[in-house]
């Protein structure tokens, strides 16, 4: 069945904004295969409200899916908010009256998502010094937050998430002796267990909206999120593909690892190594470069036919030619 | 068997032509419109650097096996090898034939992506 977005959109206006209400502009933002956002306004008698849809476009199995239903996603940013993180409001979590399909409804939050401008326009100089230290003091509530009874959260650990993205790898038949080499050089460096908490999981520039005095204005995209090992969050931010053009500044193009760690362990985090952050930053590189292949697979297998896909299949040279950095400079 | 016009002349053509169309696109087709230029400017940098590469990955892969061989056999046995542990960080000239060759690839795939230590700008 094809969702009419627009057309929900009208009615949920209705629903959402009073009698009277109507739907005031509706704008696709982005998309991938299965996902979809889009901006829209409603104009009613509490006057104009501007929000966001996230919407699931294709069909969603929660037993493979590396993803949370949008319902979950929905859960836990109204979980993490409550513990004092930094969310976009849920609005509305949509029913079968919507016709929406899997889909909710957040207030928009302004400010910046785009990696590159955080990384690089003059808007954003004032405030990127400042910027790692309180990413770092962002994630304490998220991993302090009791993850809430029944969500049913995957839990993955260093050694799950090696073995999770080798079976990728394997079953690409990709033949890519760096990912090779970054296998067997990370599951020899596995770090000690830790307790498992709840992780954003797909924490990093591009994810956050960051305004341009503030800050972190809030943390978004909730779809990977997990019950695992803090530094993976931490490392993933770290991971030079989400540096947007400047590998000088590790955490997430804007700043040092020493602010992330001190902002974490200032918010009352308990204290990471830099070690461990390194370790999960180059997974994170890894998991990157079979995440593309898998982008084209999902083209050349058929399932998806944008030429979005196996261009993305080309990016895991990007991966490959930091793993070989890291792998030079060690764990 | 022809001299002219080159392949990448002609995806270069092509290039030129899904440029001039973007601004009259709805969003999402003007997205998908820059990524199919990027794709096209892939496959011209692939033809003109691509076999140099190539003969320099070989090159490299024969030196650090010992042996010669076409690039499939010697990337596949250049696998094999590093997940059997046979070939590891620590072996001489592995890394820095890897770094060349990775760097050769990302010249063709995005020549402005910045790999992790490259100094700022």
């Amino acid at each position: 069945m094809t969702i009419n977005v627009a057309e929900g959109l009208a009615r949920l206006a209705v629903r959402l904004g009073g009698e009277g209400a109507r739907l005031d502009g509706a704008q696709r933002l982005s998309g991938g295969a299965s996902m979809e956002t889009w901006a829209f306004a409603i104009d009613g008698s509490n006057g104009r409200e501007a929000l966001i849809l996230r919407h699931r476009s294709a069909p969603f199995d929660p037993e493979t899916a590396r993803s949370v239903s949008l319902a979950t996603e929905a859960a836990l940013i109204q979980a993490c908010g409550a513990n004092g993180a930094l969310v976009p409001p849920v609005r509305h979590v949509c029913d079968a009256e919507d016709g929406l399909g899997e889909a909710y409804v957040m207030v928009a939050v302004e400010g910046e998502t785009l990696g590159r401008k955080i990384v690089s326009d003059p808007r954003f100089d004032a405030v990127r010094g400042k910027l790692a230290r309180q990413c770092g003091e962002t994630l304490v509530p998220i991993h302090a937050t009791p993850p809430p009874a029944g969500l049913k959260l995957k839990f993955s650990d260093a050694e799950g998430e090696l073995d999770r993205y080798e079976d990728s790898y394997r079953a690409s038949g990709a033949q890519r002796p760096i990912l090779e080499l970054a296998f067997q050089y990370l599951r020899a460096r596995i770090p000690p267990k830790v307790e498992p908490i709840l992780l954003h999981g797909d924490f990093r520039n591009g994810n956050i909206m960051f305004h341009p005095e503030k800050g972190v204005a809030a943390v978004l995209d909730w779809e990977l999120a997990h019950v695992g090992d803090p530094a993976e969050d931490m490392g993933w931010i770290c991971t030079n593909s989400w540096r947007f053009g400047r590998p000088d500044r590790p955490v997430g193009g804007f700043g040092d690892y020493a602010d992330l760690l001190a902002g974490y362990e200032a918010a009352g985090g308990k204290p990471i190594e830099l070690s461990r952050v390194r370790f999960w930053q180059m997974l994170g590189s890894l998991r990157w470069g079979v995440m593309c292949l898998g982008m084209y697979l999902s083209w050349s297998s058929g399932v998806t036919n944008s030429v979005e896909r196996p261009m993305i299949g080309r990016r895991v040279s990007e991966t490959e030619a930091d793993l070989v950095v890291l792998l030079e400079e060690g764990l | 068997m022809i001299t002219h016009p080159r392949t990448e002349e002609l995806a270069r053509a092509v290039a030129g032509w899904i440029d001039e169309l973007r601004p009259s696109l709805d969003p999402r087709n003007a997205f998908l419109a820059r990524v199919a230029v990027n794709v096209l400017g892939v496959i011209q940098r692939e033809l003109t650097q691509g076999p140099a590469a190539e003969a320099r990955a070989v090159e490299g892969m024969a030196g650090v096996l010992g042996h010669d061989g076409d690039f499939a056999e010697l990337n596949a046995e250049l696998c094999e090898r590093i997940r059997a542990g046979e070939l590891t960080v620590e072996t001489p000239g592995l890394l820095a034939m890897l770094t060349m060759m990775a760097r050769e690839q990302v010249a063709i795939d995005q020549p402005n992506y910045r790999p992790e230590g490259t100094p700022p700008p």
